[in-house]
C-alpha cells in the first residue's frame, strides 16, 4: 500500500507543512458497461428489499419489526427475544466469513457493488448527474461564479438528496416502530423526540456520507477497507491494468506505442480518484468503474477489450491462478457450517422459554407429613398464538405439584407461575435433591422444555 | 463534595480541567504542521528489513472533529456540573434526573393502577386482570419473605390460610401493607427462670392439643393466667389488635417443638412488617391488597402446618 510519489514530491517543497490535507472534490465520470449493470442490479435488489420490506405484513403485525421498547424481534414467522441474542451473534460470524470468503475469492466484492456507502452514493451520483449534467459540466458549474442557475442547480440537487435521505431515515425508524402508525405521524407532523431523532439523524447520515463525504468514508473511516487487504493474496481477482499490454502509453497509432492510448477515462471514472495504472492501491474500491470506462474506448478502437480488468497477480505473472485454495476451502467449509448449524437450530428450535427461580426465603417448609419447596416459573410462549401449558415434575419419589399446574399464556408474552412441589417427609433424605421440571404445552405434544432446579429437604 | 472540608479541592479540580483542555487544543495547533520531511516521506520505522510505514496526511476535516470535541467539552463544562462545585447552568443533577424520570413513570404507568382503585377489594378478587397485577406487585415487593405463593417460611406469616395476625379484612390487610407491623413478645426467661419456662410451653402445647406432661401444663397454667393473657387472651385464642397469635390453632409462626417454644418464651420475638406507604402509592397497595386478600379464598388455600 504506497502512496503515489507525486504526492510526496509536492510535499517535500515547502519548509513547514500541514499534516492535514485539503479535500481534492471528485467528479466520477458516468460510464456504461457490464460492471455498471450489475453495481444498477444491486442497488435495486438491495434497496427494493430495505425500503419495501417494513411495509410488507405477516400474521396481521409487520414483517420484519424491530420492537426495542417491548424486546420482541419480529421477521416474517419467527419472534426471536432478547434470549435469543446468540442469532445475532451468528448472523455476524456469517456475514464476517462471507467477506473473507468474496474478499478472498473476488476482492472488494462488498465494497464495490453492495456496500451501503456505494449504493446511495450511485444514487446520489445519478441524481446529480440529471440535476448537473455529467463530470465536465459539474466541474464547469463549480467553476462558475453565482448566478441564480448555479444556485437553482445546487438547489435542486440538495433538495431532492435532502428528501431521499429523510425518506431512507424514516424507513430505517420503521424498522424498529411500526411503520404504518410512523407514516399517519409522519403527515401530521407529530413523531416522538426519539423517533424524530433518529430519523433526522440516519437522514443526516445518509446526506453526508453518499452526497459530501463519499470516497472519504471509505479511505479514513472505514475499518473493512483497511483489513480487507489482509484477506488478498496472489490469486485473488483484482482490478489490474495489463501493463504489458497497455505500455508504453500513446496516441492510437503513434509508433511503439501500446494499447493505452491515455484518454484518462479510467482516472475520470474513479469514484475515489486514483489511477488504476499505478496497480493495486488501497483507496480501490473494486467497483470496475475503470473496467466499464477502458472497454468503451478499447471497443471504439476496435482493440480488444480487457485492457483493465479483473485478472489475479499470478495471471499477470503469467503463472497459474488457483481459485481452489486452501484459505477458500476453509473460509467455505467454516461458512457452510455455521450456515447449516444455524438453519438447522432455527429449524428445531422450540418456542418456548423456562426459567426456574427457586425461593431463597423459605427454603423448605413442613406441612403435615409433607416437605413443600416454592418455586417461580417464568414461562414464556414465544408463539403467536394463546397457549395452555401444563406444568410438571419429576426426580423423586411421589414428587408432585400442589395446586394449579395448568397456566395459560398470552402469545408472545411471558408468565411468572409460583409453583408448589411437595414430597413424602419419610421418602427423601434431608439435603438437596436434583428435580426437573416439564412444561408441555397442551394440544401440541412437541413443543416441551425441561428445566432442571433443586429440591431442599431439612 | 461535603467530604472535602475546604474549597481547596474544587478549585484544583477546576483549573485541572481547564488547563488540561486548553493544552489539548494548543497541543492539537502544535502538531498539525511539521518540519519539511525528509527525501521518502515514511514515519522512519522499518519492519522486517524493509517494510516502511508512509506518513500520509490525514483529511483536514478529520482534524475539525478533534477540534469540536474541545469546544463540546467547554459547553458541556457550562451546562453541565464538571468544573469544581460549579452545579452547571442547566442545573442537572443525578437525583433531579432519577425525580424526573420517577414522575415520568408515575404519569405513564400511574393509570393502570389508578382504573381500579374506586373499585372495592371484594369486587376485585374475580377481575383477572387486577390479580395479575397484584401478583406482580407480589413478587416485587413481599415474595421475598413471604414466599412466591405467599405461604410464607418460619417467622414469615402464611398468607394464604385463613389465619391472620393483624386481622384478615381488607381494611386490616391494608392498613398491615402501608403502615407495616411490630409484633413484640416480651423475653420471659428472666422473669420466670427455666422450669417456669418449660411449664409454660407444656401448657401451650395443651392448648392446641400436642403432646405434653400435664403436671407440667397444670403448672404453667398459673404463670400463663397471670403473665400471657394480657394478649394471648384468657383462652389463649391471640388478639389481632396487637398481633398476639392465636395458641390453640395449628399455625406456628415460630414452631411447636418445645425447645422452639422455650426459645420463644425466654427470649422473646419481635417480627417486623416494613411499612410499604413510602415505596408504593395508594392505588398500587389497593392492588396489592385485593392480591393477598384472594390468596386465602381461591379455593386453593394452603393448609395449616406446623
Amino acid at each position: 500500500m504506497n502512496a503515489p510519489l507525486s504526492k510526496l514530491a509536492a510535499a517535500a517543497a515547502p519548509e513547514e507543512t500541514s499534516l492535514y490535507e485539503v479535500r481534492r472534490k471528485i467528479y466520477p465520470r458516468a460510464v456504461h458497461g457490464w460492471f455498471a449493470g450489475w453495481r444498477w442490479a444491486l442497488v435495486w435488489i438491495t434497496q427494493i428489499i430495505y425500503y419495501g420490506g417494513p411495509w410488507l405484513t405477516w400474521n396481521d403485525r409487520q414483517a420484519v419489526l424491530f420492537d426495542i421498547v417491548h424486546r420482541k424481534f419480529f421477521i416474517f414467522g419467527l419472534v426471536f427475544w432478547p434470549q435469543d441474542i446468540v442469532y445475532l451473534a451468528v448472523l455476524l460470524i456469517i456475514s464476517a466469513l462471507a467477506l473473507f470468503l468474496f474478499t478472498a475469492v473476488a476482492g472488494r466484492l462488498w465494497c464495490g457493488f453492495t456496500c451501503p456507502q456505494t449504493v446511495y452514493t450511485e444514487i446520489f451520483m445519478w441524481v446529480e448527474r440529471i440535476v448537473e449534467g455529467d463530470r465536465n459540466a459539474r466541474i464547469r458549474l463549480d467553476k462558475e461564479r453565482f448566478s441564480k442557475k448555479k444556485i437553482v442547480r445546487k438547489g435542486a440537487k440538495h433538495a431532492v438528496w435532502i428528501l431521499l435521505s429523510l425518506w431512507t431515515g424514516f424507513t430505517f425508524v420503521g424498522y424498529f416502530t411500526p411503520i404504518k402508525e410512523l407514516w399517519s405521524e409522519a403527515l401530521t407532523f407529530s413523531f416522538g423526540p426519539w423517533e424524530a431523532f433518529w430519523v433526522l439523524f440516519y437522514g443526516f447520515a445518509t446526506y453526508g456520507n453518499a452526497g459530501w463525504m463519499r470516497e472519504q468514508v471509505c479511505k479514513y473511516m472505514c475499518p473493512y477497507a483497511r483489513f480487507q487487504s489482509a484477506m488478498f493474496d496472489k490469486d485473488t481477482l483484482i482490478i489490474t491494468y495489463d501493463r504489458g499490454r497497455g505500455e508504453p502509453r500513446g496516441k492510437a497509432g503513434s509508433k511503439g506505442a501500446g494499447d493505452c492510448v491515455d484518454c484518462g477515462i479510467c482516472v475520470q471514472a474513479c469514484p475515489t480518484g486514483i489511477d488504476i495504472r499505478d496497480g493495486l492501491q488501497y483507496e480501490c474500491i473494486g467497483c470496475a468503474a475503470c473496467i466499464d470506462g477502458c472497454d468503451q474506448v478499447m471497443s471504439r478502437l476496435a482493440r480488444p477489450r480487457g485492457l483493465i480488468r479483473y485478472s489475479t497477480t499470478h495471471a499477470m505473472e503469467g503463472k497459474k491462478t488457483r481459485v481452489l485454495r486452501p484459505r477458500v476451502l476453509v473460509y467455505s467449509a467454516i461458512l457452510l457450517a455455521i450456515a447449516a448449524a444455524v438453519t438447522a437450530s432455527l429449524y428445531l428450535r422450540v418456542p418456548l422459554k423456562v426459567d426456574v427461580i427457586r425461593d431463597r426465603a423459605a427454603l423448605a417448609r413442613e406441612v403435615g407429613d409433607e416437605i413443600e419447596n416454592v418455586y417461580r416459573l417464568q414461562i414464556m410462549n414465544t408463539t403467536e398464538q394463546q397457549r395452555l401449558y401444563e406444568i410438571g415434575v419429576r426426580g423423586l419419589k411421589d414428587i408432585e405439584i400442589k395446586g394449579d399446574s395448568r397456566v395459560t399464556v398470552e402469545p408472545a408474552s411471558s408468565r411468572m407461575v409460583p409453583v408448589r412441589v411437595r414430597v413424602e417427609r419419610d421418602e427423601v433424605a434431608p439435603g438437596t435433591h436434583r428435580i426437573e421440571f416439564e412444561v408441555r404445552a397442551v394440544g401440541a405434544e412437541a413443543i416441551a422444555v425441561r428445566e432442571s432446579s433443586v429440591f431442599m429437604v431439612r | 463534595m461535603s467530604q472535602f472540608t475546604s474549597g481547596f479541592w474544587d478549585i484544583y479540580i477546576g483549573v485541572l480541567t481547564v488547563v488540561s483542555v486548553v493544552a489539548c487544543a494548543l497541543f492539537l495547533k502544535s502538531q498539525s504542521v511539521r518540519k519539511a520531511p525528509g527525501p521518502a516521506d515514511t514515519t522512519g520505522h522499518t519492519w522486517d528489513g524493509d517494510l516502511a510505514e508512509y506518513n500520509n496526511p490525514l483529511p483536514r476535516w478529520w482534524s475539525w472533529l478533534f477540534y469540536i470535541t474541545i469546544v463540546f467539552s467547554l459547553g458541556y463544562l457550562i451546562l453541565y456540573p464538571g468544573l469544581g462545585s460549579w452545579s452547571g447552568t442547566l442545573g442537572w443533577s443525578q437525583v433531579g434526573q432519577l425525580k424526573q424520570e420517577q414522575e415520568l413513570a408515575l404519569k405513564r404507568y400511574g393509570p393502570l393502577y389508578e382504573k381500579f382503585a374506586a373499585t372495592e377489594i371484594e369486587a376485585l378478587v374475580k377481575n383477572a386482570d387486577a390479580l395479575g397485577i397484584g401478583q406482580k406487585l407480589f413478587l416485587n415487593n413481599c415474595a421475598q419473605c413471604h414466599a412466591s405463593d405467599g405461604g410464607g417460611a418460619r417467622g414469615f406469616p402464611n398468607l394464604a390460610d385463613m389465619d391472620w395476625l393483624w386481622g384478615g379484612t381488607p381494611e386490616a390487610i391494608k392498613t398491615t401493607i402501608a403502615e407495616g407491623r411490630t409484633g413484640m413478645m416480651p423475653a420471659w426467661g428472666q422473669a420466670l427462670g427455666e422450669q417456669r419456662v418449660k411449664d409454660v410451653a407444656h401448657y401451650v402445647r395443651s392448648l392446641s392439643g400436642l403432646t405434653h406432661d400435664s403436671i407440667r401444663a397444670a403448672r404453667g397454667k398459673e404463670d400463663f393466667d397471670k403473665t400471657c393473657i394480657a394478649c394471648h387472651g384468657q383462652q389463649g385464642k391471640g388478639n389481632t389488635a396487637m398481633g398476639a397469635p392465636d395458641l390453640t390453632d395449628k399455625v406456628w409462626l415460630h414452631g411447636s417443638a418445645e425447645d422452639r417454644l422455650i426459645d420463644t418464651i425466654s427470649r422473646g420475638r419481635v417480627d417486623l412488617m416494613p411499612a410499604h406507604k413510602e415505596k408504593l402509592s395508594g392505588a398500587q397497595i389497593h392492588l396489592l391488597t385485593a392480591y393477598v386478600y384472594s390468596l386465602s379464598r381461591s379455593g386453593v388455600a394452603i393448609p395449616h402446618r406446623k
